[in-house]
């Protein structure tokens, strides 16, 4: 019973999850976007005492029940493992492996001084919820925006307007080429061991497990009716069943109920701590167990350097169109002094301490603006730029899906005061000087009106106009970068503040 | 829309004024084929098409007996490139010989082309597909396109209309026009092209020489030169004009843009000069086809067997004056739907065209841009699809999906349709958002339409139904 509310539980939480990273329609968010915030390391960034208090809580009360059902990065390498185990002979292909103390407190050290020190790029490499994060929105969401790509080709042959075909690229190649990878060495971890992911690499799961030691609700081996048949410890996927001794080892439990559902004798139940009829000692120092035990984080090390030689990346097309229509050429990023961060994160410094390059405003940025950084210090982390689209003023959605804190809520009223950069012209690139043609689009478009035509010959008001930005003025949405006719360079383009302002 | 509320005011005021003064002129021009079997209603489509009914007129000059149904070669098939991109397509050869040998087959003789159209390529691709039927089975009209200052030189405008003949095989040819005289800033431009070089004196010189049968001029833009030169008729001796007309442009051209001018004053100044005329844009480029829900109902209502279409194409064919009525067919369905309205031709009675007329002025409400896709305004040197935005405006517009207030009960239908539409008429990149203002693209424009100003307009109610996500 328990296993089976478990796996139900795990299941809904793991597809909307799944769904908020796909749907780019921003219709899921509102309904299943607390899913995101109950993240963990999320919501410790976001200092979301609340729900860091109730998953300490639900830690100490039931043990690990995060890492089976809320995680969706867990819930995946379950999935993996199942499948694995529905192979022939496979089912029972588990066995008692020791704690690798060094590699599990050595990672978390590492990551607690990465989070303090705010480097931000390793945090995500190995924040579980991020990696599930990058592995969805860099690996399933363009399958799933090619299906509704599909969808909206047959619409409009159907004359439909149910769905709209939207862009699919890739948005940066070094973050999807570390989603790939990720996936690709999670993948065969969990196919292989189990949670060997969750107990030896994963600092969420090692932080839970420091508490679940303590667990008042905890499986317990009955040694009077155990008949030592090892049954329970070759389908625990964690590892962590020393039959042997009767014991378990709580830290890297994940709270599965499998065992007591496996175990033929009913010799394994869930047992109150409080309750002190059954004498087991909380945590026992393991013998060395005898065959299966492997050293996952060397086998995790040749993976992965195995799959970065066999990794092709596969370079996205653009649409290119020709015809009796003019070629236009692609833009092209200018060199940024500066990031550009979304209105709501403050500026460079909190956005960089809290976000946690999950993906998410990435997945569900509508204007192509958003896209993982590939500088190394913020690697992964979004930045902002214009070559395709630029931060409509309708649109929040970022804020509203940010589970982390890097950014908070804004309404739409507070983001056109909010000054995340400002406008700089590049007098080279500006066509009524180099194509000598009226042109202004950028002001036409500036929705804070920052930008205002002037003569480019102050002599002659009649002398084609050229345009003057209004830093005050100037919010940095990237409307006048990207609509400004000059290509592959626009003629002005924004430059990022590191700490942003209100108008 | 604020033009929309001037133009309804206004037409509403005049609507019952204009009606009784249509009547008068109506039925002086149409009483002369009243009696031509009336009713003879064709169906919209299914059957096929009588072979040997077709109407003719007679040219008082040469004689020629002419099709009422004249075939433009403006509006060729393509073939698909995929994506939807049909900017640069290429003519699709088999299916121009395949209409024109139904055409002929169908009694259709008369075929207009243009060394401008279709990229230059049209006038080959009717060569082609004539010069596979004998010679003196169809009449070739073919025009002067020396539009472009390099080409006004008269070595430059002689090369191009000897390489006319080449291209379209033949060594003479039986309707040749002066090409849109008025357009560009009028009589200037004009004696620029065909006085100053003396091609017109080389053209009439060819005329009396026998490569060209009849000589004559069509007409967009500046009114002054098309006065100037019917003042000129005693000595240069017009076999036919070429003039838009349609019952939108009847009495509403001047309306729609006060650069052009209605068509009842063009074809009574030809008609009572005895010239016959050439009409083109009868359908307006297929905006006449494809009108708005209340319009469709109102005509069908009348008739419900005859097609949208076919209401243009017997307004313009009842006029007695009229020599032929020129249409562009690319596709075989509307060869079929147009050989049904001329072959024979039921013309209009008085009370059709006093319903046409009304029908017009409820038209005129509808604050469609005027542009019949012609794509003389492209290549956009910024990569504007110019035409394919104009037009998926004129068709939310038609089916309803414009709507300005957000409290409407079928708005959020509308702006998803105009939203959803927009991106799949028009790649992002070739929408109005992108027209800088440069303005190189209206002199082009042969419907006088202020382009830029319409892109951003259209561009301005975009951005109106995006924040009011």
């Amino acid at each position: 019973m328990l296993r089976k509310i478990r796996i139900t539980l795990a299941v809904l939480f793991f597809m909307a999850v799944t769904a908020l990273f796909l749907d780019f329609t921003g219709t899921i968010h509102s309904v299943l976007g607390w899913t995101a915030k109950l993240q963990f390391l999320p919501a410790l960034l976001s200092l979301n005492v609340g729900i860091v208090i109730a998953l300490v809580l639900l830690t100490l009360l039931a043990g690990r029940v995060y890492c089976s059902v809320i995680c969706p990065l867990g819930v995946m390498q379950d999935f993996i493992s199942h499948i694995s185990g529905m192979r022939k002979k496979k089912r029972f292909r588990f066995s008692y492996s020791r704690e690798i103390k060094w590699l599990r407190y050595g990672i978390l050290a590492l990551f607690v001084v990465a989070v303090v020190a705010g480097i931000g790029s390793f945090v995500a490499l190995l924040a579980p919820y991020s990696s599930y994060g990058r592995i969805v929105s860099n690996l399933l969401a363009p399958i799933y925006g090619w299906g509704n790509n599909l969808l909206a080709w047959l619409a409009e042959r159907a004359g439909s307007y149910a769905f709209y075909e939207k862009e699919v690229w890739i948005k940066s190649i070094p973050t999807f080429a570390i989603a790939a990878v990720s996936f690709i060495v999670i993948a065969i971890l969990a196919w292989r061991g189990g949670r060997t992911y969750c107990n030896t690499v994963c600092p969420v799961g090692t932080v839970l497990g420091l508490l679940s030691r303590y667990s008042v609700l905890r499986p317990v081996i009955d040694t009077g009716r155990c008949k030592d048949c090892s049954l329970c410890a070759r389908s625990c996927k964690s590892s962590c069943i020393d039959y042997k001794n009767h014991s378990i080892d709580y830290s890297r439990c994940v709270a599965c109920m499998d065992c007591l559902y496996n175990c033929s004798h009913g010799a394994i139940s869930m047992r109150c701590r409080l309750n002190k009829s059954a004498a087991q000692p909380d945590s026992v120092c393991h013998e060395p167990s005898e065959t299966g035990s492997v050293d996952s984080g060397r086998r995790g090390f040749l993976s992965v350097s195995a799959m970065v030689a066999a990794s092709s990346i596969i370079k996205a097309e653009e649409k290119k169109v020709d015809g009796g229509l003019a070629v236009i050429e692609d833009k092209k990023a200018p060199v940024r002094a500066n990031p550009i961060v979304p209105a709501g994160a403050g500026g460079l410094r909190n956005f960089a301490q809290h976000c946690t390059a999950c993906q998410l405003c990435v997945s569900v940025c509508p204007n192509n603006v958003l896209r993982p950084s590939t500088d190394l210090t913020r690697l992964m982390q979004p930045e902002m730029s214009y070559e395709t689209g630029y931060c409509r003023p309708e649109c929040t959605r970022c804020s509203d899906v940010c589970p982390a804190g890097a950014i908070r809520p804004v309404s739409t009223e507070e983001k056109s005061s909010i000054r995340i950069g400002h406008a700089v012209w590049v007098k080279k690139n500006c066509i009524p000087l180099s194509d000598g043609v009226e042109c202004g689009n950028c002001a036409r478009h500036c929705p804070s009106g920052a930008i205002q035509m002037v003569p480019s010959d102050a002599a002659d008001p009649e002398s084609l106009k050229i345009p003057v930005v209004n830093t005050e003025r100037c919010i940095g949405c990237g409307a006048c970068e990207n609509l400004c006719p000059a290509r592959p360079f626009s003629a002005i383009y924004v430059e990022g503040h590191s700490s942003h302002s209100i108008m | 829309m604020n033009r929309n509320n001037i133009d309804d005011k206004r037409f509403s005021r005049r609507d019952f004024l204009k009606t009784l003064g249509l009547a008068g002129i109506a039925s002086a021009g149409i009483s002369s084929c009243l009696d031509n079997g009336k009713k003879n209603v064709v169906p919209a489509s299914g059957e096929e098409p009588s072979k040997d009914s077709m109407t003719y007129r007679v040219t008082p000059n040469t004689g020629d007996k002419v099709s009422l149904l004249g075939f433009g070669m403006m509006r060729l098939p393509t073939l698909e490139k995929g994506e939807g991109q049909k900017g640069d397509a290429e003519i699709d050869q088999e299916a121009v010989n395949q209409l024109v040998d139904y055409a002929l087959e169908h009694g259709v003789n008369y075929f207009d082309t243009s060394p401008a159209y279709c990229k230059g390529f049209s006038e080959r691709s009717t060569g082609i597909a004539l010069a596979r039927h004998p010679r003196d089975k169809y009449f070739i009209a073919t025009k002067l396109s020396n539009f472009a200052p390099a080409t006004w030189e008269r070595e430059n405008s002689i090369a191009m209309y000897r390489n006319s003949l080449k291209e379209l095989q033949t060594d003479y040819i039986d309707y040749m026009l002066l090409h849109a005289i008025g357009m560009g800033n009028g009589m200037e431009e004009f004696e620029n092209r065909y006085i100053n070089n003396g091609i017109l004196d080389f053209l009439l010189e060819e005329r009396k020489a026998g490569r060209i049968r009849n000589l004559g001029f069509s007409y967009h833009g500046d009114v002054s030169v098309f006065d100037y030169l019917l003042s000129r008729n005693d000595e240069y001796k017009w076999d036919f004009v070429q003039i838009q007309l349609n019952y939108l442009d009847w009495k509403y051209a001047k309306d729609i843009n006060p650069r052009n001018t209605d068509a009842e004053y063009l074809y009574n100044e030809l008609h009572k000069r005895g010239i016959p005329a050439v009409i083109m844009e009868p359908l307006l480029g297929g905006r006449l086809s494809n009108v708005p829900d209340p319009i469709v109902a109102r005509l069908k209502q009348r008739e419900p067997e005859l097609s949208v279409a076919s209401w243009a194409f017997r307004f313009a064919g009842s006029f007695p004056g009229v020599l032929t009525v020129l249409s562009g067919m690319n596709r075989m369905e509307h060869l079929q739907d147009n050989i049904g309205s001329f072959a024979p031709l039921s013309p209009l009675s008085e009370e059709d065209f006093n319903f046409l007329q009304k029908t017009a002025t409820l038209m005129m409400k509808f604050d469609t841009i005027p542009c019949n896709d012609c794509k003389y305004c492209m290549p956009c040197p910024y990569g504007i699809d110019i035409p394919a935005i104009l037009l998926h405006y004129n068709k939310c517009i038609n089916e309803g999906n414009v709507s300005e207030n957000s409290q409407d009960p079928d708005y959020r239908k509308a702006r998803r349709a105009f939203l959803v539409g927009y991106d799949r008429s028009v790649p992002k990149l070739r929408q109005a958002s992108h027209c800088i203002g440069c303005n190189q693209c209206s002199p082009h424009c042969p419907q006088g339409i202020h382009i830029p100003e319409e892109l951003h307009r259209i561009d301005n109610y975009v951005e109106q139904l995006k924040r009011e996500a």
